[in-house]
């Protein structure tokens, strides 16, 4: 029997790997059962995994409702990565657009001067975009940080390939019933782009919502921080209580993680789409 | 006859410009947007920390108190201990993360294609530490790196080790520490994209090889890894540059320390232009970071051209 033995394999294998995958996720399961502990029994070893006496309430409330407002950063981080989200696919699909469906003198030069600026790696320019924006009078405040994320030429290459693929056919008909390009764009092509705006849009916000960088460069006031500002702020304030540090951190990340869960196709696709092609 | 020509040419233009008249104007108004988004926040800066850094300024000043010193900033790099610390670091971190991330990263993708059950699970699984926050990561390590109380050491020391290293505030461990943390997030992402060069070789070349006689390790050492080929070549390309850029785990976790133990490139143009405010300074070591860049991207383009002439 062959094919029996080889399953066995496979399953001896499969336990094996789910065993690696498990240690693999370790510092994450220590973390939620940290946040979840009094602190006392967070760095008693052996390792409690399961809280000898639960917690999680106090500590929930303790970062949620307190003096650092970990609630402000939460919404701080939502807006930001909503409206950066909003903006970038916007943007972007209007010039995906225009560079797939088209046709102006001049664009193909400019999409490819466009491409090769995604080389300039974004701390490069970090001093000079700092500098205009103080200029700008954007220094601390949303408004310069969604500026610094509303343009992306890798979501723009991303729609222009799903772009390249919709069929001519859908426009020129659309022309004929004399629809002007304003509505070919948004009542023709958008909703064909369903799929790639959503991808590109979990993937936007992700990056968003988890983006350190910016913020630590752009922002200064704490109340209007996001999520990973928060963190850094609520370290300095809290330094030696490990269980509210974690769970500050699992707050931070469950939002992303049901997000990923419940949409793992796209947000897979989005990442490897542009991995693969390379 | 020339003059016919040229005629017939430009009476070609205007026809095509007066029909498409309308099209080009369109077009053009579709991309400003982002066109002139990408011009003023990646091409204007770039060219304007060129000019920074044959400067030195302060910043706090105004532009009068800008000073035009030529080379000066390229200069003090070359007895900077600290940029030759911050270069080290990021070559050592490139030199181990890079190759060590990938190698893992392509074994476990090759056992979760072909050898295992749950694909979707462990895909899922590994793939975690990739979405979640940097900082929130970083912060859960700080814990499991705690010298005296935290998980790792006391794991170390009930195994019999008495000085278990003190990691983040040890300036033989602290880039180590670091280095372990970027590995272990980057990997779900990286056996993410080789499962998706993988599902691009075709089961009939494995098929024929088996005929052939082929174990399993032939098979992977001569079909999957020189079919892997091109998703190697990408991964390896973003990798390098992506361990360039590293600077939310250093700056949340060490702030470059002990003794700029860990510091990296990045690091030292956000110490430079937003502690010093020295912005000259900051803006040459910009440009370091830019032609690091550019260098790994050429020499990898060169060899991806000469392996597809070959």
């Amino acid at each position: 029997m062959p094919t029996n033995k080889i399953k066995l394999d496979r399953l001896l294998l499969t336990v094996l790997f789910g065993a690696c995958s498990i240690l693999f996720i370790t510092p994450l399961v220590w973390m939620l059962s940290a946040s979840a502990k009094l602190e006392r029994d967070v760095m008693t070893y052996p390792i409690q995994w399961i809280p000898r006496e639960w917690n999680w309430v106090d500590n929930f409330q303790k970062v949620w409702m307190e003096n650092v407002p970990f609630s402000l950063f939460y919404w701080n981080s939502f807006k930001l990565a909503v409206v950066s989200t909003i903006a970038t696919l916007l943007f972007s699909s209007m010039a995906a657009f225009a560079f797939s469906k088209l046709r102006a003198p001049g664009k193909g030069v400019m999409f490819g001067l466009m491409m090769s600026f995604m080389i300039i790696p974004e701390q490069a320019t970090l001093v000079p975009r700092f500098i205009m924006i103080k200029w700008l009078g954007l220094y601390n405040s949303h408004e310069g940080l969604m500026l610094m994320l509303a343009f992306s030429m890798y979501f723009t290459f991303l729609m222009r390939q799903f772009m390249m693929g919709v069929h001519n056919d859908f426009i020129e008909v659309a022309k004929i019933d004399g629809a002007g390009y304003l509505r070919v764009y948004a009542q023709i092509m958008l909703p064909l782009c369903k799929p790639i705006l959503a991808t590109a849009g979990i993937i936007k916000f992700i990056w968003t919502w988890n983006d350190y960088q910016n913020p630590l460069i752009f922002l200064f006031t704490k109340e209007l921080f996001p999520l990973p500002l928060g963190i850094q702020f609520f370290r300095q304030e809290y330094s030696n209580n490990v269980s509210l540090m974690m769970m500050a951190a699992v707050s931070a990340i469950i939002p992303l993680l049901i997000v990923f869960v419940v949409l793992q196709k796209q947000v897979i696709n989005g990442i490897t789409v542009g991995g693969v092609k390379g | 006859m020339s003059t016919a020509i040229e005629r017939a040419t430009r009476t070609e233009k205007r026809k095509w410009w007066n029909q498409h008249r309308k099209e080009a104007v369109a077009g053009w108004l579709f991309l400003a947007p982002e066109a002139i988004g990408i011009i003023a926040l990646a091409i204007f800066p770039l060219l304007f920390s060129l000019m920074l850094s044959f400067t030195n300024w302060n910043l706090v000043g105004g532009f009068q108190e800008m000073k035009w010193v030529g080379f000066v900033n390229f200069e003090r790099m070359i007895d900077d201990s600290k940029f030759w610390k911050a270069l080290q670091n990021n070559l050592f971190f490139t030199a181990v993360t890079v190759p060590a991330g990938l190698v893992i990263a392509m074994i476990m993708a090759v056992l979760v294609h072909t050898k295992v059950y749950a694909k979707g699970l462990f895909k899922i699984l590994f793939f975690i530490p990739y979405i979640c926050s940097t900082v929130a990561i970083a912060a859960v390590w700080a814990a499991l790196y705690h010298p005296s109380s935290g998980p790792i050491n006391q794991f170390l020391m009930a195994i019999g080790l008495d000085q278990p290293p003190k990691w983040l505030v040890d300036s033989h461990y602290a880039i180590i520490a670091i280095m372990v943390i970027a590995i272990w997030q980057a990997l779900g992402y990286q056996m993410i994209i080789f499962l998706a060069g993988l599902t691009q070789i075709s089961e009939e070349v494995y098929e024929s090889a088996r005929i052939d006689g082929a174990s399993g390790i032939q098979q992977f050492w001569y079909i999957t890894i020189p079919m892997l080929a091109p998703t190697t070549l990408f991964l390896t390309i973003t990798t390098i540059i992506g361990s360039f850029k590293v600077f939310d785990l250093i700056k949340f976790l060490t702030d470059g320390g002990p003794n700029d133990a860990s510091t990296v490139l990045v690091y030292r143009i956000y110490e430079e232009g937003f502690i010093n405010f020295k912005m000259g300074y900051a803006s040459a070591l910009s440009w370091v970071l830019f032609l690091l860049v550019i260098a790994v991207t050429s020499v990898t383009w060169i060899v991806q051209a000469r392996e597809k002439r070959a």
